[in-house]
């Protein structure tokens, strides 16, 4: 490829902003008791951080979750909870 | 073939038998009946493409850097308010390296509305990356316009012939076509360095460190460079194969022995190299280098007319200075006479031009002058 | 609910946290085979930073006002080679603005290309300013007193394109919206999506607050979500409030946004009055393209 293709044609990737997972003040942390498995939180997630497995356990990947709580707002059995990140 | 055809047309047959695959313009006087006529080849069946009837010229060159970047040889033309409309695209197209070519049909700027021609709108590409090119008569127009595909497609850049208003657009001459059968063999099939297609996840143009931005101008500084050679390998095997070469980047015209040598561009040549026949049979050592293409800028040709007499005739200001080609000839050999002429199609014919050479030789003229000086003082 | 496991845009892209686009462009998954061209806006940004990229599938950035004639050469070429493509321009109301001519020439061309303008009611890429979309009353910076001009029902433009499709949706109501891209797969020719996109920063709410402030203004009936394909139908989480009486006080939707502080009663009663008209307009299209 000529260099001048490569300054212009950027490729697929994960974190193009790098490690989103640093923008966070508040961190989403799931509680599987409460959790109803409904996905709510994954459907509408922005960021595409939340993974489902097994049809059973929510994985939040939090090296790129930016923290803006609206997975916590919009479930409906209140099993996701913002918990202020230590600095 | 040997055939009568006027400028716009013997463009459009030559987009015909380059076999464009997508054409979207929007009209504009002088440049419709290309267009038009493309329009009528495609709805008979005359011409594989697709015609897309924009809404404006912005969007003329939009779609078809869209159908470029998509794999497909793409045409638009258009002139004047038209360029000055689609300005954004003429950048961006060059900047992204998208190979394809646009007819310019050159015609001078309003207010007041004039649709006749001067070199003001064409040359207002000159920074942008585009290779320009500037036709003399029919059949150089034809010509460029099939060359214009393949030297666009070797270099990734975009490519512009320009012909001007009526004198060419509308003037029928008799015109030699070739067969598909013999353009196919001359033009290659279309190749661009990347494409744009579903499933290949790559993006094009992402914000990036301002290095890139640096590196792909230089790139393009190199490849405009490059053309040079393209051009020039272009326009021999177009004479092997056709019959017809004309010089590369520049037409000499009796030059051999020339003192006084007249550099300019575009349709009026042919009238200005008949009064220098003129002048040549009464003696005058006088002959023209006609400037094919204003980019890449032939410097190596200029150079050559470096301690003669030169007189730039120019059919396009830079307000502020002096004449566009006055100003870009004198950056390669120093001070030249420049006459600024034909401004708003104003008519110069054989015997205006015999007078200014006569004036010019027997150094009547003045350092820049607006011609004629009567006119405009 | 069937809405898209994974998203076209990736995680760790430089979208504002709570972004509406982002939620969006999630839907946008269950289209197959996508170009997506992208003029100037938020998502040049979300794309990320070369030589990374945040998508997918393939982008291509162009110039403000020249998205959808851009697309229009891109799904013209496809054509020509036979290549399965859903030529996508995703746009903000921004390029929507400056761009509407574009828009509007390729929909009475009937180009084969789907159009979804992320309508966050403001161009917020440079700094909230007041666009034909914002809505009334807001504040941006160049109406720091309020917008004090009409806002722009692009939808119901479009619709009076005769195109095979225009719809409204929200990032709210994803189902919804998603449901109206399967749709418009079925489809070929000009299809048009109007998305109501709440924005964090521009209309100064908390991040966490996205979803809710798009479903109020649908519960408040200040955003109507319709459907045409020949046929218009006011779409389900829209129907219960065709009844004026089953909507949320519009108060409650005004008063979660920033850009809203200090509106008087008397603004209110004139937004009232402009949310009521727009309601009549679209009952009547309802009735006329049962």
């Amino acid at each position: 490829m000529s260099s001048w293709l490569e300054h212009l044609i950027a490729k697929s990737s994960e974190g193009s902003a790098g490690k989103t997972g640093l923008w966070r003040t508040f961190k989403p942390v799931h509680n599987v008791e409460k959790c109803n498995r409904c996905l709510l939180c994954l459907y509408y997630c922005p960021e595409n951080v939340i993974k489902v497995y097994h049809h059973r356990f929510i994985i939040i990947n939090y090296e790129y979750c930016k923290g803006c709580g609206i997975c916590a707002e919009i479930c409906p059995q209140d099993a996701i909870e913002m918990v202020e990140e230590e600095e | 073939m040997r055939t009568l055809l006027t400028g716009n047309y013997a463009v459009a047959e030559a987009v015909k038998l380059s076999r464009a695959k997508v054409i979207a313009a929007y009209p504009i006087t002088p440049q419709t009946t290309i267009v038009e006529k493309l329009a009528e080849m495609v709805e008979k069946g005359e011409l594989d493409a697709e015609f897309i009837r924009v809404e404006s010229e912005h969007s003329a060159l939009a779609a078809v850097y869209g159908a470029a970047i998509a794999g497909r040889r793409a045409f638009t033309a258009t002139s004047s308010h038209g360029l000055l409309y689609m300005y954004e695209m003429v950048w961006w197209v060059a900047n992204a390296r998208v190979p394809l070519v646009m007819a310019m049909v050159t015609r001078t700027i309003g207010p007041p509305w004039n649709i006749h021609t001067d070199h003001t709108d064409l040359l207002t590409m000159r920074d942008s990356g585009w290779i320009i090119s500037m036709a003399e008569n029919v059949q150089e127009a034809f010509d460029l316009t099939i060359q214009g595909f393949r030297i666009s497609e070797e270099v990734d850049l975009p490519f512009t012939v320009g012909l001007d208003a009526f004198q060419l657009s509308h003037t029928a001459e008799v015109v030699e076509v070739p067969d598909q059968q013999e353009v196919d063999e001359w033009l290659p099939e279309r190749r661009q360095s990347y494409k744009v297609l579903p499933g290949n996840a790559v993006t094009i143009g992402n914000i990036g460190p301002n290095e890139y931005t640096a590196k792909l101008r230089y790139a393009m500084a190199k490849a405009i460079e490059d053309s040079r050679k393209v051009i020039e390998k272009a326009d021999n095997s177009f004479g092997e194969k056709f019959g017809r070469k004309y010089g590369g980047l520049v037409e000499e015209y009796r030059l051999e022995g020339a003192e006084y040598v007249v550099v300019m561009a575009g349709a009026w040549c042919g009238d200005a190299k008949d009064a220098i026949d003129r002048l040549r049979d009464e003696g005058l050592p006088i002959g023209m280098m006609k400037i094919r293409y204003f980019r890449p800028f032939p410097k190596e040709e200029i150079k050559r007319l470096e301690g003669k007499e030169v007189l730039v005739v120019d059919r396009a200001f830079s307000m502020g200075y002096m004449g566009i080609f006055g100003m870009e000839v004198s950056s390669v050999i120093g001070d030249v006479t420049n006459v600024i002429a034909g401004i708003g199609g104003v008519d110069v014919g054989v015997e205006d031009f015999e007078a200014m050479f006569r004036k010019f030789a027997s150094r009547k003229l003045q350092r820049l002058e607006w011609w004629p000086r009567e006119v405009f003082s | 609910m069937s809405l898209p496991m994974e998203s076209i845009l990736l995680p760790g892209n430089p979208a504002c946290q709570g972004c509406p686009h982002a939620l969006g462009l999630r839907a946008l998954s269950v289209l197959e085979n996508v170009v997506l061209v992208v003029p100037a806006g938020c998502t040049t940004i979300i794309s990320g930073v070369h030589p990374k990229a945040s998508f997918s599938v393939p982008v291509l950035h162009v110039p403000f006002a020249s998205a959808v004639a851009v697309a229009s050469g891109l799904a013209a070429a496809y054509k020509q080679e036979g290549v399965e493509a859903n030529v996508v321009v995703w746009m903000g109301d921004g390029a929507a603005d400056i761009g509407f001519a574009t828009i509007s020439g390729a929909a009475v061309r009937n180009e084969d290309i789907i159009v979804v303008v992320s309508d966050n009611e403001a161009y917020m890429n440079t700094g909230i300013q007041s666009s034909g979309t914002t809505f009334w009353k807001a504040k941006t910076t160049t109406s720091p007193g309020g917008k004090s001009e009409e806002k722009k029902d692009l939808a119901g433009i479009m619709l009076m394109h005769r195109i095979p499709y225009v719809a409204t949706a929200s990032v709210g109501y994803l189902q919804d919206f998603v449901n109206k891209l399967r749709r418009v797969s079925e489809i070929r020719g000009f299809r048009f999506i109007h998305l109501h996109s709440p924005c964090p920063p521009g209309w100064r709410f908390d991040s966490s607050k996205t979803v809710e402030i798009a479903r109020l203004a649908v519960k408040s009936g200040a955003w109507i979500l319709w459907e045409y394909d020949g046929r218009f139908r006011i779409s389900s989480p829209s129907k219960p409030y065709k009844d004026e009486t089953k909507r949320v006080p519009l108060e409650e939707y005004i008063k979660t946004q920033g850009r809203f502080r200090g509106l008087s009663g008397e603004d209110i009663e004139e937004i009232k009055k402009k949310v009521e008209e727009q309601w009549k307009f679209v009952l009547t299209m309802e009735k006329t393209f049962k």
